[in-house]
C-alpha cells in the first residue's frame, strides 16, 4: 500500500499532498515539513530510499523519492511495495506528466492541480497501484478530456457557482508568484521493472 | 484541501459530486476524496448518489465515483455498496472491471463480512484476459494475504501457475513477494519454489524482480531447516548476485543489496562473513543509510576473532563521524555488537571496559544511559573484572570532564550514576577509597541530575562503611573519625536539594551519619554495624521476572482476604479493621527460621508434582536456585584474571593497547594448548594411538580472559513460560482474518438494497420477475440436494483441501499454464440486482459442487498412482482429469500432458451467429439414476440475449428434471442473460433409467435477442448426446480390490483391437482416462489394467495392452450391453488416435 504521495519544490512548498489514509491538517502539514527537511539534506547522488519517517506508519513504512529539477516526488509505501518498482512508478508518473503537459514545469503543477490529480487517479488508486502502463494511462486522461471539452468545459459552470468562488474569502491569495519557469526535465532513467 | 480546511463546503461538495455533467462531477469528487473521511457527517447522504454513478451508463462517470470512494469508505458505505461494486468487477470495461476490483480490497477492510461472498468473483479475476485486472486482482489478494497469510495457501497452486506464465514484472513482483509471506507456512511450498525462482533469477535483466526473487529465496532459506546441505548453491547463488547489486554504482541497488543481505545473516552467517571486506567498504560511504545497512550486517558478522578489530575500525568512524545521529547509531551498534548473546565474543572486558569509558568521550550524545546500563551490567555479572571496573569508574567520578557543562550534555553525565553505583557496591576493591569519596562529594555534584545525586548519596555511605571498616581494622581511630567529620560537613549540601529523593536521603543519612559520630567519640567500635547496612549481593533481575512470578498453590489473589464488609458499616471503622487484619496475618506473611523445614518440604512437595506434569515446561537450573541451594557467593566460580594483563593501566586507558596485548595473551593461549597437545601425543604415542584432530585455531579456542557469570535470564524460581500476544487487537487486518475455504453458507451474501432506485427498475426487461419466480423453484431443490450433499461432504471437505495442496505440493514438475480461462459470468450491469446476488450464489455453489464431487477422488488416485510409480521415474506424466480441463483450473493447476493439446471435456452442443451451446454431461454417485448437464452458453452476437428458454423432449428412459407444476412441454428458463460477448453456464439435471445404452434427445433454446435496432424472436435447435462414458464416474480402486473383483467371476467379458495408432500409451491412457472417465489401477510397461464405475453401480474393468502399431482393449463389465457400447465408443475415441 502507498500511504502517501508528496510532491513539493526545493524550498518545501508542497505541490501535491496526497494522503490514503486520514490525517488533520496540522498533521499533514508536519509531515510534508519533516519529510522535506529530510529529503533535502541528502545530495542527488545517494540513494532514494529513506527508513523511518516517525511521522506515518513506523518502522513498516519507507520513503522513497526521486528529485526533478526544481521538484521532489516522494511516496511512503509500506513494506508490500517493491522499492525499486515504486521508483520506477515515480518515473512513470512523472513521464505521464511530461506528456499530458508538454513539457511540464512546477507551474503545470500549481495552475492545473486538479488536472495532477486526474493524472495521479489514474496511476494510484485509493493506496493501489492501478495501472502501470503509459499509452493506457494517457489514452484515459485524453479520453475524460474530450469527454470534458464535449461538455463544454469548466466554462459552462453556472453563475451561482462562479460568483461564490469569487466571494469566497481566502486568508491569503498569494500574488507575485515568483518561480523560475524551470521544465522538469525527465531524464530517460534505465527502467528497473 | 491546499492546506486549507474545506470542511465547511462538505454538503457543497455532495452538490457538485451530483452534477450531471462529468466536468463537475470529477471535480466534486476529487474534492471529496480529499477531504471527506469516516467522521464526516454528512457522507451517508451520498450513499445513492454514488449508488447511481456506479451504474451510470458513462465509464467514467463510475470510474470517478470508483476513485473517489477508495479515498473515503466507511463501513456504511462499504456494507451498502459491497454488492453493486462486486458487480462492477464483471463490467465489460476491463477499466471499470480493475478499479472495482481494486476497491474491493478498501470494502473488505471496512466490511469484514464481504470478503467470504465476494472472494470466488475475486479470485475468477486473477485469470482475467486484461493484464490490468489481473494485475489488480493480484495486487488486493497479495494485500489481504500479506496479513493473514495461511487463509491463503490454498491458492498457492494457481499463483504458482501466474507465476510461471506471466510475463508481467509488477504481478510477478507481487507474486514473489507474496510467496515470500507464505513460504514460512508451509515449507514444502518453499522447495518447490526454489527451481523457478532460481531460474527467474538467471534469466531476468529487470533489477527489481531479480531483486524480488532473492529476497523470497531468501525468505524460502530461511523457513526450511536449516540443514539442507543441497540449498547451499541457492545461497551461494543469493550471495553472488547480491554482490554484484552491492558493488554497483547505482546507490539505490547498493542500498537494497545490503538490505537482502542482512537477512540472509541471520540464517547463514558464514556465506556472509566472507564478504566482510565488501562490507567494511561500505562503511566508508558517502550516503549515510548505506552505512546504517552496512552496520547492520557487521552486528551479524563479528566472531571472538575479529571483534576487537571490527569495533577499533568503528571507534574510528565514530571519532570522524560528523552528523550526531549517525554518530548516535554507531554508538548503539558498537555496544549492541559487543553485547551480543551475553557477551559472547567479547575475549577481555578489560578492553571491553575500557571501550565504554573511550564513548563517554563523546560529544552531545543522547545514549549515556546505554554506555551506563552496560558498564553496570558488565560490572555485575563479570566478577572478575570488578577491580579493573572500579579504577576506571573512580577515574571517572574524579575526572572533570564529565561535570564540567552536565547542563548542555546531559546525555552523558548517565554515566555518572553507573560509576557512582559501582564504586560505592564494590567499595572494597577501590586503591584508595578516601580519595574516590572526596570526589563524591565535591560541591559541584550538586549541578547533575536529581537521579544522579540520589545513588551518590547512597553509595556514599557505602564508601564511607567500608572506609570505616579498614580504618577501624588498621587501628586509626583518628583516621576514621575524621572520615566522618568529612561526611558531617559535606552532606548538608545535599539536604538542601531540591529534589526530594536527594534530600530525603540525605537528610536520613546525615542523621545516621551523625550518631556513628557520638559513637566514635565514645570509642564504640560501629564499622561491623554501619557495614551491615549493606550486606549482601545485589543480583541482576531480568525486566520480566516479577511478572512471571508463579502464583503460589492455594493463593487465591481475587478471594476476600477477610469478610466481605457489609455495606452498612460506617465509613470511619473500616481502615480500622483493615489494619486489625493485617496485623494478624502479619507472622503468616513471614515464615520465621523454624519454618525453613516445612518449606522445604513443600518445595519438594511442588517440584514432584512439576515432574509429573506434562505440562509443565522444565526450566534450566537458574542462577537463584543455585543460590538457594548454597547461600553465599562462594560457589560461584571465579576465573583468575590472566595476570600477564596489567591489572591498572595508569590514567585512563586507550583501548588500542587491549588489541595487542590481547593477540599476545591469544598467541600464548595457543602455544600452551599446543604444549599440551604435544604432551597428549606423545602419551598417545606411547599408548600406539593416534589422534585424530588436527592442530585449527578456529572460534573456539579462544577461551575468553574473564567469564560471564549468568548466562540465563534472571527468573524467579518457577517462572511461568509465558508466550505474550504482542498482536494488537485493535489492529484493522484481524478481522480480515477468515477462512476462505469453507463453502459458503447460504446466510452470507452481501446485503441487497431492498428498494429499487427508479432509474434502475427503468431496465429494458419487465419480464425479470416473472422467470424469476419459475427459476426459483428449482434451485430451491437443487440447493436442498446440495445441501444434502454438503452435510456429507463436509467432514471431508476440510481435509480434502488440504490434500489438494498436499498433492500439488508433492508433485514435482511444474504445472502447465491453464488451457482455458474459465467462463465469465458476467451479467448485464443494469440488471435487477436481485437477478444478479441470485445468480452469484449459484455461481460459487457451482463451483462449491464442482470441487467437492469428483476431484477428490481423482486426487487420491492421483495420488495413489503417484505413489506407484515413483520407483520409475518422478516425472511421470499424469493423465489429465476431466474437471480442470472443464475451466477449473484453480485448485489443482495439475501437471496437464505436455504433448496433449488442452482438451475440454465441453463438446458442440449447437451454435448459430447468436449463440454457441457447449455441453458436458456428468454423472453423480450420490445420485444414482442422475446425471448433471452443464450448458455453457456464450454470446457470439452484439445484442443482448434474454429470456433465454430451454425446452427438451423427454423420452421414455430420459426424463429432464422440471421445476414442479410444470408440464412436459413446458421450456425450463436459462437463470441469466448475457450481454455480447459474455459466456455463461447453466446446469440442469436429468433423471435416466436404464444406462446401459447410449440416449439422444431432441431440444431447443429459444431467446430474444435485442439490439438498438429492436427485439427478435429466435430459436435453436439441439440435440443432447448422453453417451454411456457419461454415466461413468472416475473411482480409484486398489489392486488388490481390482483383483478379487476380477476373480469374482460374475463380469461378462468383451474385447476390441484397433489399429493404426502412434499415440504414445502415456498419453493413450490420459485420453480413455479423460474422455470416457477411467482411473488407471496399474501399469507395467505397455499394458495397464483400468477401472470405473457407472452412477449406477456397474463396476467396469479394462486391460489396455499395445502392441506395435495397435492398441487392444479387454473389458469386463457386470452388465454386458454396457460394455460392448462402452467398448465402441472407446473405439471411436481411439480411431481418432
Amino acid at each position: 500500500m502507498i500511504q502517501a504521495i508528496l510532491v513539493f519544490n526545493n524550498h518545501g512548498k508542497p505541490r501535491l499532498v496526497r494522503f490514503y489514509q486520514r490525517f488533520v491538517k496540522e498533521i499533514q502539514q508536519q509531515i510534508v515539513r519533516e519529510t522535506f527537511h529530510l529529503v533535502l539534506k541528502r545530495d542527488d547522488n545517494i540513494c532514494n530510499f529513506l527508513e523511518g519517517g516517525s511521522l506515518i506508519g513506523g518502522s513498516d513504512y519507507k520513503l522513497i523519492y526521486r528529485h526533478y529539477a526544481t521538484l521532489y516526488f516522494v511516496f511512503c509505501v509500506d513494506s508490500s511495495e517493491s522499492e525499486l518498482g515504486i521508483l520506477d512508478l515515480i518515473q512513470v508518473f512523472v513521464e505521464t506528466l511530461d506528456k499530458c503537459f508538454e513539457n511540464v514545469c512546477e507551474l503545470d503543477l500549481i495552475f492545473h492541480m486538479d488536472k495532477v490529480h486526474y493524472i495521479l487517479q489514474e496511476v494510484v488508486m485509493g493506496g493501489m497501484v492501478l495501472e502501470t502502463n503509459m499509452n493506457e494511462i494517457v489514452a484515459q486522461i485524453e479520453a475524460q478530456n474530450r469527454l470534458e471539452k464535449s461538455e463544454g468545459g469548466l466554462s459552462a459552470a453556472p453563475a451561482r457557482a462562479v460568483s461564490a468562488v469569487k466571494n469566497i474569502n481566502l486568508p491569503e491569495i498569494p500574488r507575485n508568484i515568483n518561480i523560475g519557469d524551470l521544465n522538469i526535465k525527465v531524464p530517460n532513467l534505465s527502467q528497473f521493472v | 484541501m491546499l492546506g486549507y480546511d474545506i470542511s465547511w463546503a462538505a454538503f457543497n461538495i455532495i452538490e457538485v459530486m451530483s452534477a450531471s455533467k462529468f466536468t463537475f462531477k470529477r471535480i466534486g469528487y476529487l474534492a471529496a476524496s480529499q477531504s471527506f473521511h469516516e467522521g464526516t457527517d454528512v457522507i451517508m447522504l451520498t450513499t445513492n448518489q454514488i449508488r447511481k454513478d456506479l451504474s451510470s451508463p458513462s465509464q467514467y462517470d463510475t470510474g470517478v465515483a470508483l476513485t473517489g470512494l477508495s479515498c473515503f469508505v466507511t463501513p456504511d458505505l462499504a456494507r451498502d455498496l459491497a454488492n453493486d461494486i462486486m458487480t462492477l468487477m464483471s463490467h465489460t470495461k476491463p477499466y471499470i472491471r480493475k478499479k472495482a476490483v481494486l476497491i474491493m480490497y478498501k470494502v473488505f477492510l471496512k466490511y469484514p463480512e464481504s470478503l467470504r461472498p465476494a472472494f470466488p468473483r475475486l479470485k475468477e479475476k486473477l485469470e482475467d484476459p486484461d493484464p490490468g485486472v489481473q494485475s489488480a486482482a493480484v495486487n488486493v489478494i497479495c494485500e489481504l494475504a500479506r496479513r493473514n497469510p495461511k487463509n491463503y495457501l490454498s491458492l498457492a497452486p494457481l499463483f504458482f501457475k501466474l507465476m510461471t506464465s506471466s510475463t508481467n514484472n509488477w504481478v510477478l513482483i507481487k507474486i514473489i513477494k507474496l510467496f515470500g509471506a507464505l513460504t514460512p507456512l508451509e515449507p514444502r511450498l518453499g522447495k518447490k519454489l526454489i527451481e523457478p525462482l532460481t531460474n527467474l533469477i538467471h534469466s531476468t535483466s529487470a533489477m527489481s524482480l531479480l531483486y524480488e526473487c532473492v529476497n523470497t529465496v531468501i525468505a524460502v532459506l530461511i523457513s526450511l531447516s536449516s540443514g539442507m546441505p543441497n540449498h547451499s548453491a541457492s545461497i551461494q547463488l543469493c550471495v553472488q548476485k547480491l554482490r554484484i547489486l552491492i558493488e554497483d554504482s547505482d546507490q539505490n541497488l547498493k542500498y537494497l543489496g545490503l538490505l537482502a543481505m542482512s537477512k540472509i545473516l541471520k540464517t547463514h552467517p558464514k556465506s556472509v562473513q566472507s564478504h566482510k571486506d565488501l562490507i567494511l567498504q561500505c562503511l566508508d560511504d558517502k550516503d549515510e543509510s548505506i552505512r546504517l545497512r552496512a552496520l547492520d550486517l557487521l552486528y551479524g558478522m563479528v566472531s571472538k576473532k575479529n571483534l576487537m578489530e571490527i569495533v577499533k575500525k568503528l571507534m574510528t568512524h565514530v571519532d570522524k563521524a560528523e552528523g550526531t545521529t549517525y554518530r548516535d547509531e554507531l554508538l548503539t551498534k558498537i555496544i549492541d555488537i559487543c553485547s551480543q548473546s551475553n557477551y559472547q565474543y567479547i575475549t577481555n572486558f578489560e578492553w571491553y571496559i575500557s571501550i565504554l569509558v573511550e564513548l563517554t568521550r563523546l560529544e552531545g550524545t543522547r545514549h549515556g544511559h546505554l554506555i551506563a546500563a552496560q558498564m553496570l551490567d558488565v560490572a555485575i555479572r563479570v566478577k572478575a573484572i570488578r577491580k579493573f571496573a572500579v579504577s576506571q569508574m573512580s577515574a571517572l567520578l574524579d575526572s572533570a570532564h564529565l561535570l564540567a557543562s552536565s547542563t548542555q550534555r546531559n546525555g552523558i553525565c548517565e554515566v555518572l550514576y553507573a560509576a557512582a553505583w559501582i564504586c560505592g557496591e564494590f567499595s572494597e576493591h577501590l586503591q584508595e577509597p578516601h580519595h574516590t569519596l572526596e570526589a563524591m562529594l565535591r560541591p559541584r555534584v550538586t549541578t547533575l541530575p536529581g537521579h544522579i545525586q540520589a545513588v551518590y548519596v547512597q553509595n556514599v555511605v557505602k564508601l564511607y562503611a567500608s572506609i570505616l571498616q579498614q580504618k577501624e581494622q588498621a587501628g586509626e581511630a583518628e583516621g576514621a573519625q575524621a572520615v566522618t567529620q568529612l561526611m558531617v560537613d559535606r552532606l548538608p549540601q545535599f539536604v538542601q536539594s531540591a529534589d526530594l529523593e536527594v534530600q530525603e536521603r540525605a537528610s536520613c543519612i546525615l542523621q545516621l551519619v551523625k550518631h556513628i559520630q557520638k559513637l566514635q567519640a565514645k570509642d564504640v567500635p560501629v564499622a561491623e554495624e554501619v557495614s551491615a547496612l549493606f550486606a549482601g549481593e545485589l543480583n541482576p533481575v531480568a525486566p520480566k521476572a516479577q511478572k512471571k512470578v508463579p502464583v503460589p498453590e492455594g493463593l487465591d489473589l481475587d478471594a476476600w482476604i477477610n469478610e466481605p464488609l457489609s455495606d452498612s458499616e460506617s465509613e470511619d471503622e473500616r481502615p480500622r479493621a483493615v489494619f486489625h487484619e493485617e496485623e494478624q496475618r502479619r507472622p503468616k506473611h513471614r515464615p520465621s527460621e523454624a519454618d525453613e523445614e516445612e518449606l522445604a518440604r513443600r518445595r519438594e512437595a511442588r517440584k514432584q508434582e512439576q515432574a509429573n506434569n506434562p505440562f509443565y515446561i522444565k526450566s534450566s537450573p537458574s542462577p537463584q536456585k543455585r543460590y538457594q541451594d548454597t547461600p553465599g557467593v562462594e560457589h560461584i566460580p571465579v576465573v583468575q584474571i590472566d595476570l600477564s594483563v596489567p591489572l591498572k593501566v595508569p590514567g585512563l586507558p586507550m583501548s588500542d593497547q587491549y588489541v595487542k596485548l590481547e593477540e599476545e595473551r591469544r598467541h600464548r593461549q595457543k602455544l600452551e594448548k599446543d604444549k599440551r597437545r604435544k604432551k597428549r601425543k606423545e602419551k598417545e604415542k606411547k599408548g600406539k594411538r593416534r589422534h585424530s584432530s588436527l592442530p585449527t585455531e578456529s572460534d573456539e579456542d579462544i577461551a575468553p580472559a574473564q567469564q560471564v557469570d549468568i548466562v540465563t535470564e534472571e527468573m524467579p524460581e518457577n517462572a511461568l513460560p509465558s508466550d505474550e500476544d504482542d498482536k494488537d487487537p485493535n489492529d484493522p487486518y484481524r478481522a480480515l482474518d477468515i477462512d476462505l475455504d469453507k463453502p459458503l453458507a447460504d446466510s452470507e451474501k452481501l446485503p441487497i438494497q431492498k428498494h429499487r432506485n427508479t432509474e434502475t427498475s427503468k431496465s429494458p426487461e419487465k419480464d425479470v420477475p416473472m422467470v424469476e419466480k419459475k427459476s426459483k423453484k428449482p434451485k430451491k431443490k437443487e440447493k436442498k440436494h446440495k445441501e444434502k450433499e454438503r452435510d456429507k461432504e463436509k467432514k471431508k471437505e476440510k481435509e480434502k483441501k488440504a490434500e489438494d495442496l498436499d498433492f500439488w505440493l508433492s508433485t514435482t514438475p511444474p504445472p502447465a499454464p491453464a488451457p482455458a480461462p474459465a467462463p465469465v459470468p458476467s451479467t448485464d450491469e443494469c440488471e435487477d440486482a436481485k437477478t444478479e446476488a441470485q445468480g452469484e450464489e449459484d455461481d460459487a455453489e457451482g463451483q462449491d459442487q464442482d470441487k467437492k464431487s469428483p476431484k477428490p477422488k481423482k486426487k487420491k488416485h492421483r495420488k495413489e498412482k503417484e505413489e506407484r510409480t515413483k520407483g520409475k521415474k518422478k516425472s511421470k506424466k499424469q493423465p489429465p482429469g476431466s474437471e480442470e480441463a472443464a475451466g477449473e483450473p484453480v485448485q489443482n493447476g495439475a501437471p496437464e500432458e505436455e504433448q496433449l493439446p488442452p482438451e475440454s471435456s465441453y463438446s458442440l452442443l449447437a451454435e448459430n451467429s447468436y449463440v454457441k451451446m457447449t455441453c458436458d454431461i456428468r454423472g453423480s454417485l450420490q445420485e444414482d439414476s442422475q446425471v448433471t448437464v452443464a450448458i455453457v452458453l456464450e454470446n457470439r452476437s452484439s445484442s443482448i440475449l434474454k429470456g433465454m428458454e430451454l425446452s427438451v423432449l423427454d423420452s421414455l428412459n430420459a426424463r429432464m428434471a422440471r421445476p414442479q407444476g410444470s408440464s412436459v412441454h413446458d421450456g425450463v428458463p436459462v437463470p441469466f442473460q448475457l450481454p455480447p460477448g459474455v459466456s455463461n453456464e447453466a446446469q440442469y439435471v436429468f433423471t435416466i433409467q436404464s444406462i446401459v445404452m447410449a440416449q439422444k434427445l431432441k431440444g431447443t433454446l429459444s431467446f430474444i435477442a435485442k439490439n438498438d435496432e429492436g427485439a427478435t424472436h429466435e430459436k435453436l435447435d439441439f440435440r443432447l448426446h448422453f453417451s454411456c462414458s457419461s454415466y461413468l464416474i472416475t473411482t480409484p480402486c486398489y489392486s488388490d480390490a481390482f483383483a478379487k473383483l476380477l476373480e469374482s467371476g460374475d463380469l461378462s467379458m468383451s474385447s476390441i483391437k484397433v489399429d493404426g495408432i502412434r499415440m504414445s500409451f502415456q498419453n493413450l491412457l490420459a485420453k480413455i482416462c479423460f474422455h470416457h472417465h477411467f482411473s488407471v489401477v496399474e501399469r507395467v510397461d505397455s499394458c495397464a489394467s483400468m477401472y470405473s464405475r457407472s452412477i449406477q453401480g456397474h463396476h467396469v474393468c479394462l486391460l489396455v495392452k499395445k502392441g506395435e502399431n495397435s492398441v487392444s482393449v479387454d473389458g469386463k463389465c457386470s452388465d454386458s450391453t454396457l460394455l460392448s457400447n462402452l467398448l465402441e465408443e472407446m473405439k471411436a475415441t481411439l480411431a481418432k488416435c
